[in-house]
């Protein structure tokens, strides 16, 4: 086993670890702070695919903008930051069927994949991935229109944002 | 000789030749040396960091017409260590419905949120933890675990007023974030990268305060929001929230908040000075003939040091000089004022940075320095106009209430 894999199985353990302390503990405040780390586990997985502006933007936005709002709502909103009520609800044995269905489906067909065995060929030495990530958003031959429709999606949010907000005199 | 010129390589050739020779195998020994690497840093950036308490107190003393710690030790120089013990014998006290581990954690992260920034400092160009790609978005992203740890702090504290600072520093570090982030671009714009080593060879031999001043004092405000410090010091307001998000720590633990902010407002002067005035350069003496001898890993440590002590004395300046500015109006400068100054900033930058490349070098460094200044003459002047149309109409209801009242 090489360092790089030991690496992933102990990252990809403690993501799993806190996913699912996110949603057994009863303390909202803990659940909030596990979905942290949970980020943080997948931020590092970005890193150890060489993906080093989506493990940066996944801590800037999630952790950082998303998962603090969450914190803050819970915080601002609820009384009893202990969460009285069943954990599992009538439905429980549909969940884990599906779960289970869709573990195994996608083990099945990873089986025969033959990308699982192959290594990634290493970077051209001046290949700059956020360059390359740029060029692309911007270039008419790849996401040009695809960045475009977020952007106009996301002003289209901010605006009503500003409009339902705002205080009419 | 090669030892004055690439210290690091050195140190770690040699050490790799002991470990080895010891029979460890050498990614076993390349390990080893990379974690002595960040212990020696973080080491140095401790003992600094005591330092700083030091300095800290003899400047605000300055301004304050003080003389400040004299007693122990020539200048007072041994103070910091009296404080330390202190800090360390003192008794260690949770509040009773404290939320343990979140207590106890808090501390630690705000001091590392700090102590990660330096992964990518580059203190020479041989000397740095690591060049990244995305180092402007990195130091933002340090940021984003200093406001969890604030606020992890502020809740498990089990206090009224510690919550509430956590709630007010909070909501300060989350809008502060985004003028900073958009400043920060301009240099990006510049240098082409966003790693902060290209950045700082982007500025040999013209500094970026030449070509954007507009956005080194907006990113020297949004950093002084960012670490909280007056006049925007709202998380701990001592005469209101007596110390706000805190409070309830004691011994080392509140000294780890102290000295992660005294170590903060310095790496801030030293972003500043990465940013903005060149970092580790000397503004291109080191490119005039008889001078190249400036082009020495110790003299660029050095340099930056000094350059990060000067924008940290500025920091300082501010805080010990300006008054705390009222919460709402702290925000409402941010996002009506600041938030889209930069944007402006940024976008004119870009478009002028497009228009003039290729254009001899002082056209291009008076076209950009005009841009700046009519970016902040127009922003200045339309926030008069706004102001004094909102004073007229506070005065206006004043002379209706005299009238009513004679």
């Amino acid at each position: 086993m090489t360092g790089e894999q030991i690496i992933f199985l102990v990252v990809a353990l403690f993501t799993l670890g806190s996913g699912l302390m996110v949603v057994t503990t009863r303390n909202l405040v803990h659940a909030a702070l596990w979905l942290i780390a949970t980020l943080f586990g997948v931020a590092v997985m970005f890193a150890l695919l060489n993906a080093s502006f989506l493990a940066v933007v996944q801590v800037v936005v999630y952790i950082g903008a998303i998962a603090i709002l969450f914190i803050f709502a819970v915080m601002l909103t609820r009384k009893e930051l202990r969460d009285q009520g069943p954990q599992l609800n009538r439905n429980w044995w549909l969940g884990a069927l599906l779960a289970i269905l869709t573990f195994g489906g996608l083990f099945a067909l990873l089986q025969g994949w033959s990308g699982l065995s192959k290594t990634a060929s290493a970077f051209p030495p001046d290949f700059d991935a956020v360059t390359a990530l740029g060029n692309a958003l911007v270039s008419p031959d790849a996401y040009v229109l695809p960045f475009e429709v977020a952007s106009v999606l996301l002003v289209a949010a901010l605006v009503g944002a500003v409009y339902i907000a705002f205080n009419r005199k | 000789m090669s030892f004055w010129k690439d210290p690091l390589k050195v140190a770690a050739d040699w050490l790799t030749g002991i470990l080895t020779g010891w029979g460890m195998p050498e990614i076993a020994a390349q390990i080893l040396i990379g974690f002595l690497g960040v212990l020696v840093l973080l080491s140095l950036l401790m003992v600094l960091d005591i330092l700083l308490v030091w300095v800290e107190r003899k400047v605000v003393s300055r301004f304050q017409s003080r003389i400040g710690p004299n007693r122990v030790g020539p200048f007072g120089l041994i103070q910091p260590f009296a404080d330390i013990i202190k800090l360390l014998i003192k008794e260690d006290t949770t509040p009773a419905g404290a939320d343990r581990v979140v207590y106890n954690l808090a501390p630690i992260l705000s001091m590392m949120s700090v102590l990660v920034l330096w992964a990518v400092v580059p203190l020479a160009p041989n000397i740095l933890g690591v060049d990244l790609n995305v180092g402007v978005l990195y130091i933002i992203a340090t940021g984003a675990i200093g406001t969890l740890s604030i606020i992890m702090a502020g809740w498990s504290s089990n206090n009224k007023y510690s919550l509430i600072g956590a709630f007010r520093e909070v909501a300060v570090m989350l809008s502060f974030e985004i003028p900073m982030l958009t400043v920060m671009l301009i240099p990006t714009i510049f240098a082409g990268s966003m790693g902060v080593l290209a950045i700082t060879q982007a500025q040999n031999p013209i500094p970026n305060f030449l070509l954007s001043p507009l956005g080194a004092v907006i990113f020297l405000i949004a950093a002084i929001a960012e670490l909280g410090r007056s006049p925007f010091d709202m998380g701990e307001a001592e005469s209101e929230l007596v110390s706000g998000y805190n409070i309830e720590y004691s011994g080392m633990k509140f000294g780890m908040f102290y000295a992660g902010e005294l170590l903060h407002a310095f790496t801030f002067g030293g972003f500043w000075a990465i940013m903005f005035f060149g970092g580790f350069g000397l503004f291109g003496l080191e490119n005039l003939p008889g001078l190249t001898w400036l082009n020495n890993p110790f003299i660029n440590v050095a340099t930056l040091l000094v350059k990060a002590l000067v924008g940290y004395w500025v920091i300082m300046w501010v805080k010990y000089t300006l008054l705390r500015i009222r919460i709402d109006h702290m925000l409402a400068f941010n996002w009506k004022f600041l938030t889209p100054v930069a944007f402006t900033l940024l976008m004119a930058t870009a478009f002028m940075n497009a228009l003039l490349r290729g254009t001899p070098t002082w056209l291009y460094v008076l076209g950009l320095f005009l841009t700046n200044v009519l970016v902040g003459w127009i922003s200045l002047e339309a926030a008069r106009a706004y102001s004094r149309r909102e004073r007229e109409k506070v005065e206006g209801v004043k002379k209706a209430v005299e009238v009513s009242h004679s």
